[in-house]
């Protein structure tokens, strides 16, 4: 794997005004804090992880990288270029460029296709728009990516409904994969899955990614996916990354209290598995109206200081690419 | 402990769609003693909820038990009046939806939910039946429940929700809870809380679970035995520890192999080829046969399994089990 940074965040921000309806207009009462000033790099090649409980900011993030919902604020850069720049500049060519290269297959593949296009033309719909193959083309390219993600041909003139969930996904796939992107969001793309599909599914991104060198953005909830297929991993809570660290280093020493948490609760498919489960307290605050120190104080098992509840924490690296951002848990 | 409280025996539960009859619950038997957790286990579409709403008599149109025997504490429920069933239901039977956000009535107030459910079955008034369902609760450790109960559900958190459906169902003391996939919508820390909290109320109350997941980390910790269903039929029954260190349904092992490990880091997933069969027409003979890495021609594609006891206690439905058992891959890696 090199290092060369394919994509990089830089403090983005995504706040969501909140507002009530008034007579004539509509007034603001606060902000959604859905992205706090994340910073983060994903290096060519890489899975990138995004892990966090709902809520917390990780579709947000996602979509602001695509500019699908502008940040609020904060830098992102794709292959060396702003993307921000690239929008504003209303350089159609540049702007359909960029979304050739990112790429996204969403959550839930019954939502996610028209289901009044056939396969045919769901796949081919991105060569239409991007016309980087010659017409001609189209149709082997076509065959092409359906055997590339394990359907048949003659799946091409059938409608979603035909389809089961995997299968669908497969498709979503396929279509993302139609323009050679080099970044593939990958926003929870088993979730709706059942567990002998989503095998399956996780396999053949791994696949595609040692066949096309595709760098992943990988977003869940689901740790033990995100373990399997993930080369390195942020974790986020409320809005901001708590700790970011290779995965092996991650899930075998998590520093952060929360991450700690986090992984203790997972179930176990084991019955004699004796794990310490640390049980929070309460529940995750709302992002209205977030903690002004450390978010995570509140349900901290750690002793409270002053300053976490005054103070936000700064991500410190520990050495070896692992960044935390609790104070408490670096001293340890 | 070993007293049978629930028995069901071939049980079928088919749904006359206008595509064809989806045999849902094609064949069903399990048993459930008292104060046991049994885990009933398996992918969507394997009727895992239907048999579950079969055992309360509530099955959607235009779904129909066509067959079999329910029997509780030795009386079968499928010959009940529908007036008799009503005192069964929330009172000796309760069932808590998977979606929190959807079972509870967004129209009324958390204390009209409960005192309902409380009066329906208990003689006592509104005033009693309040100071009650406070104390509910407060047994499912809810903060401030006298401020709480007056919300609606809307101003509740999902993990909260849940508590509250938990507190409907325990309301009147059940002897069985039919607990549908309670944590599936929630996040996995509130998951830890609200499996944690079953198993503290279940142990302090006395009463028997059935917990429907489709997730072998949660039965893992919390079922004392397991039955795995595929398809409407019953694959494999056991105790836990069986099922986890020595399954003999190809099917169960396959699952188990499927899940990602949180421990080990493997390069591939084994992976279970194709999906789940279409119930309206479902394969001949074992079901799982189209799927299965053991499955010979002739034999397992026209014998439909029996569920036998191959060991004590531990029930197979596949004709090839003793066979294939030296192969098992998962034998060497199981402790």
């Amino acid at each position: 794997m090199s290092t060369t940074p394919v994509l990089e965040v830089k403090h983005l921000v995504k706040h969501f005004p909140l507002t009530s309806r008034g007579i004539l207009m509509k007034k603001q009462v606060g902000v959604v804090h859905a992205v706090d000033d994340i910073s983060f790099t994903v290096n060519k090649g890489e899975t990138f992880g995004l892990v966090g409980e709902s809520g917390c900011g990780k579709t947000s993030t996602a979509r602001a990288i695509l500019y699908l919902d502008p940040p609020t604020s904060g830098e992102i850069y794709f292959e060396g270029k702003e993307v921000g720049e690239v929008f504003k500049s209303k350089d159609k060519e540049a702007i359909l460029h960029l979304r050739q290269k990112i790429q996204y297959v969403f959550q839930n593949p019954y939502a996610s296709l028209d289901p009044r296009m056939t396969v045919a033309d769901i796949i081919m719909e991105p060569l239409v728009i991007h016309a980087h193959v010659p017409k001609e083309k189209w149709h082997d390219r076509l065959y092409e990516l359906l055997r590339l993600v394990g359907l048949e041909e003659y799946h091409a003139e059938r409608y979603p409904h035909e389809f089961s969930g995997g299968q669908r996904q497969r498709i979503c796939i396929a279509r993302a994969l139609a323009v050679e992107p080099d970044l593939l969001i990958a926003d929870e793309p088993v979730a709706s899955l059942d567990v002998s599909v989503r095998a399956q599914i996780l396999n053949l991104l791994q696949e595609l990614q040692n066949k096309f060198k595709i760098t992943y953005l990988y977003i869940s909830h689901d740790l033990s996916t995100v373990r399997h297929i993930c080369h390195r991993v942020a974790v986020m809570y409320l809005g901001k990354f708590v700790e970011i660290a290779e995965t092996d280093d991650l899930f075998e020493t998590p520093l952060h209290p929360y991450t700690q948490a986090l992984l203790s609760s997972i179930p176990i498919p084991d019955p004699d598995a004796k794990t310490k489960r640390i049980m929070l307290p309460g529940e995750v605050p709302s992002p209205i109206n977030p903690p002004a120190g450390c978010r995570f104080e509140p349900r901290c098992v750690l002793g409270k200081e002053h300053k976490c509840v005054h103070a936000a924490p700064e991500l410190i690296d520990v050495g070896g690419g692992h960044f935390v951002a609790c104070e408490g848990a670096q001293k340890r | 402990m070993a007293n049978e409280l629930l028995r069901i025996e071939n049980l079928k539960t088919y749904f006359y769609t206008w595509a064809g009859v989806v045999k849902a619950v094609d064949g069903v038997s399990l048993k459930i003693n008292e104060g046991e957790t049994l885990g009933l286990v398996g992918e969507s579409g394997s009727g895992k909820s239907v048999t579950a709403l079969s055992i309360l008599g509530i099955v959607p149109i235009p779904g129909k038990i066509i067959g079999g025997k329910i029997l509780y504490r030795g009386e079968n429920l499928l010959d009940k009046k529908e007036n008799e069933m009503q005192k069964i239901r929330g009172k000796e039977i309760a069932y808590i939806f998977q979606d929190p956000a959807t079972s509870l009535n967004p129209v009324f107030n958390i204390a009209s939910q409960l005192v309902e459910v409380i009066r329906q079955h208990q003689n006592v008034t509104k005033r009693e039946a309040l100071e009650k369902a406070i104390e509910l609760l407060r047994v499912v450790e809810i903060p401030d429940p006298e401020v709480k109960i007056w919300n609606y559900p809307h101003q509740l958190s999902g993990g909260m929700k849940q508590r509250m459906a938990v507190a409907r169902a325990l309301s009147c003391q059940p002897n069985l809870l039919l607990a549908d996939e309670p944590t599936t919508a929630l996040d996995v820390t509130i998951q830890a809380q609200i499996l944690d909290l079953l198993k503290n109320l279940k142990q302090k109350l006395g009463m028997a679970m059935v917990l429907i997941t489709h997730d072998m980390g949660v039965v893992a910790g919390v079922a004392d035995r397991i039955t795995v269903l595929y398809a409407g039929r019953v694959c494999e029954s056991a105790s836990t520890r069986t099922i986890f260190y020595n399954p003999m349904h190809p099917y169960t092992r396959a699952l188990l192999e499927a899940v990602p490990s949180l421990a080990l880091r493997r390069e591939k997933l084994k992976v279970i080829p194709g999906a789940i069969p279409n119930l309206i027409e479902p394969p001949s003979g074992c079901r799982f046969h189209p799927r299965c890495e053991y499955a010979k021609e002739g034999v397992c594609t026209l014998k439909v399994p029996e569920l036998e006891e191959l060991e004590p206690d531990h029930y197979v439905a596949c004709v090839r089990a003793q066979e294939i058992e030296a192969k098992s891959p998962l034998r060497n890696e199981s402790k």
